[in-house]
């Protein structure tokens, strides 16, 4: 490798994540405290129902499960994961459930993104960033989908293996983290750096109701009706018996 | 048993004429704002019809408010909590915006700026969503305005259950009532419970329900969760938005836009006490007929000196009390029994009630003869429908309606046989369930309707709601964002939609397909 060459290479996967990760964290906080107002999933079923449900029903289920697959599949111990499964077995079960997951989620995004295009009133809402965040998340699919095709390469595991230590290593902020990357071949590099710029864009886009979907699972437990009080003395009494409780 | 206190408003349809100056001026103080063109927080809608949205009363196709499982509790008619996070993504059963209208302006710049033509120049229609010509307005805010459109499809309304309604389409036969809707600001609002961000919410001190517009995440299931379909989304802002009662204005202890405006002097405003621990064994009674009974149970007399007690120790203020027992909404629902809820079978506990309407004795029915004993004429042959209106307020329930039609007319007739013939019929008056007091006190709110009568709205005690010392400085009313008030200025988290867009909308194209005439 030349010297220019491993900067980059350094740069992108030993120094990039922590920068995206960062303006992930900290961006969605200072949009959460400032700017409320504008966090929202900014849903643009009102004004057209046609191809929404299919789309966004294939979208969001078929990424929730992408989502999840690798959040665990990454950054479960592997103290814990051996318990379960081989490193082989565990690369077959990533390249089947994330691979059918990744399909339907892109066909999904694929409608989504038709109907944004072909459709004149959702056109007329689409900001800059509605169109950008949709292609960078269909590209990173289907770099995704090559990247299960790519796996049939290294069926032993050893590939992922390699992959999961770099991910964790990025967590536990391990030296050189980004020497585990040498050599891996161009398509799961793509997906790992177009995937940091995903977190690093994504507290400027309608992405952060991401954070949101997940609240509302406290939905579920909450009491059915809220009644808010604005005196100061009732407001305090309550803390306190909560505190109590 | 824990009291808490509402301001709640009765219209009386006997007196609407159906003028839609609460409508506009409504529209013109809060909802004159892109993304809210469709949306109107008050509306008045003309029945029979399907109304705005589209058919909005068949919960059927809507699945707004409550249904009440086998085990007796309540459930949201559109799901389980679980089924409605399922259907975030997309929720089926969420009006398109061509349910209530695709919001329109109309080419008048072409007007001026037309070329020589052989035909004059035309103001053709211009949607303001996409801002491309539209060759046809299909649906308006109140399409079927005064009976307009054809019998047959205004008839789908929902209200026409159980009644033989053929002969309605006859022009003999015809009726008509204009309806004004709000939000109902519930005792038991679904909308509140469908919210996924728990952003809907109560007002403890005066019932007003509202959305917190920086938690709101725009998920939408409270659009569908509203029975009533009285919560828009914003399409611009992704925001959902509802009728916010005028709070600024009720909290100086003024009346609403729409009851301040109203030409007819419909709109009462009063305090009413209820027991909010009551509310849940109220709306889940199992006979829907016994809703709007159960709703009167929940209320409180403030009179009583148990309640008077209980309430100071809910913290209700004296001058809450003071104006519950001059509330001209609780002598309507409860002293005189002729206001009721609008469809008290979604469950809701809605607190926006209405007076029926009166009207001419059907000249089919009844030729020539007036009245029927002791000078009052029977309601069963007035033009309206009976059971339309028990369809409307009682959920089919007719006794109540007639009570009250009944009591409406016997105050007519009382005060003409007085005023005409200087006899005071009290034996009429008996009939329909009235003392002289009541008759008088009656005629002084539904027929002289003094504003001070009608609107009878304490201050909110903002002194213990907030310490005024920390307020010192601070913006007053804003929209989202803290102090950010007017224009909104774009921030790396993305500015207002449509900075481009500015009144006049100029036509950016021709509409699809369309070819183009010399322009």
């Amino acid at each position: 490798m030349t010297s220019s060459a491993s900067f980059l290479h350094e740069f992108t996967f030993g120094l990039y994540p922590y920068i995206a990760l960062s303006v992930f964290f900290l961006g969605s906080l200072a949009r959460f405290e400032e700017s409320q107002y504008t966090w929202k999933s900014d849903s643009s079923q009102l004004l057209r129902r046609r191809q929404l449900r299919l789309g966004s029903n294939l979208f969001h289920f078929g990424i929730l499960v992408v989502f999840f697959g690798h959040l665990f599949g990454f950054l479960l111990p592997e103290s814990i994961s051996e318990h379960f499964m081989t490193p082989a077995q565990h690369l077959w079960l990533s390249m089947a459930g994330g691979g059918v997951a990744g399909l339907v989620s892109l066909a999904g995004l694929t409608i989504l993104i038709h109907r944004r295009i072909a459709e004149p009133r959702i056109d007329a809402i689409t900001r800059k960033w509605d169109i950008a965040i949709a292609v960078i998340l269909w590209v990173q699919l289907a770099l995704g989908m090559w990247t299960v095709y790519a796996a049939t390469d290294h069926l032993d595991g050893s590939m992922f293996v390699r992959l999961v230590a770099y991910v964790q290593g990025i967590v536990l902020f391990r030296a050189h983290n980004a020497d585990l990357l040498i050599g891996v071949p161009w398509v799961y590099r793509a997906h790992i750096a177009l995937g940091l710029t995903i977190f690093l864009v994504f507290p400027f886009t309608r992405m952060v109701h991401i954070w949101s979907g997940f609240a509302t699972v406290y939905y579920l437990i909450r009491p059915a009706q809220i009644v808010r009080t604005r005196r100061v003395q009732r407001q305090v009494a309550r803390s306190q018996g909560r505190r109590a409780a | 048993m824990k009291i808490r206190a509402q301001i709640a408003m009765v219209m009386n349809l006997d007196k609407c004429i159906g003028c839609h100056t609460c409508s506009v001026t409504c529209k013109n103080v809060w909802t004159s704002r892109g993304g809210m063109e469709y949306a109107w927080w008050n509306n008045v809608e003309t029945k029979p019809g399907i109304g705005y949205p589209k058919d909005w009363e068949n919960q059927e196709h809507w699945k707004g408010g409550w249904e009440r499982k086998a085990n007796g509790t309540l459930r949201l008619k559109q799901g389980s909590r679980l089924g409605v996070l399922m259907k975030i993504f997309a929720n089926p059963h969420l009006p398109e915006i061509d349910d209530y209208y695709e919001p329109f302006t109309f080419d008048y710049d072409f007007i001026q700026s037309a070329p020589e033509m052989a035909t004059p120049p035309v103001a053709r229609p211009v949607s303001i969503i996409t801002e491309r010509r539209m060759e046809k307005i299909e649906w308006g805010p109140n399409w079927e305005e005064i009976l307009g459109g054809e019998f047959a499809k205004r008839s789908q309304d929902a209200n026409f259950a159980d009644i033989e309604k053929a002969i309605y389409g006859e022009f003999e036969n015809t009726f008509m009532i204009t309806l004004p809707r709000i939000c109902e600001h519930c005792l038991n609002p679904a909308c509140v419970a469908s919210c996924p961000s728990g952003s809907i919410y109560k007002r403890e001190e005066d019932g007003i329900v509202l959305i917190d517009q920086d938690k709101c995440r725009g998920w939408r299931m409270c659009v569908s969760g509203c029975p009533y379909k009285k919560i828009y989304y914003n399409w611009q802002s992704g925001k959902a938005e509802k009728c916010i009662f005028c709070f600024p204005r009720i909290e100086a202890g003024q009346p609403t836009v729409c009851s301040e405006t109203c030409v007819g002097r419909i709109r009462y405003l009063g305090v009413m006490l209820y027991d909010a621990d009551a509310i849940e064994s109220a709306a889940s009674v199992a006979d829907p007929q016994d809703l709007y009974q159960a709703q009167l149970d929940v209320f409180c007399d403030p009179f009583d000196p148990a309640v008077i007690a209980q309430a100071r120790a809910d913290g209700v203020p004296e001058a809450w009390l003071d104006a519950a027992r001059a509330s001209p909404v609780y002598k309507m629902a409860i002293d005189w029994k002729i206001a009721f809820p609008l469809h008290p079978e979604y469950r809701t506990l809605p607190m926006v009630w209405y007076v029926p309407p009166l009207s001419p004795i059907n000249s089919r029915v009844n030729t020539g003869q007036l009245a029927e004993a002791n000078g009052l004429p029977d309601v069963s042959k007035l033009r309206i429908p009976v059971r339309y209106l028990a369809n409307l307020l009682t959920a089919g329930k007719d006794e109540p309606v007639i009570v009250a039609l009944e009591r409406l007319l016997a105050m007519r007739a009382f005060f003409r046989e007085r005023d005409l013939d200087g006899f005071e019929n009290v034996a009429m008056l008996e009939r329909a369930g009235l003392s002289v007091a009541q008759v008088h006190d009656m005629h002084r709110y539904l027929a002289i309707a003094n504003y001070e009568d009608r609107f009878v709205i304490p201050t909110t005690h903002r002194e213990y709601a907030e310490d005024a010392y920390d307020l010192r400085g601070e913006c007053g009313f804003s929209f989202g964002n803290g102090c950010a008030g007017g224009e909104e200025q774009p921030s790396l988290f993305g500015g207002k939609l449509g900075g481009k867009r500015v009144f006049p909308i100029k036509v950016r194209g021709p509409a699809r397909g369309e070819t183009v005439d010399g322009r």
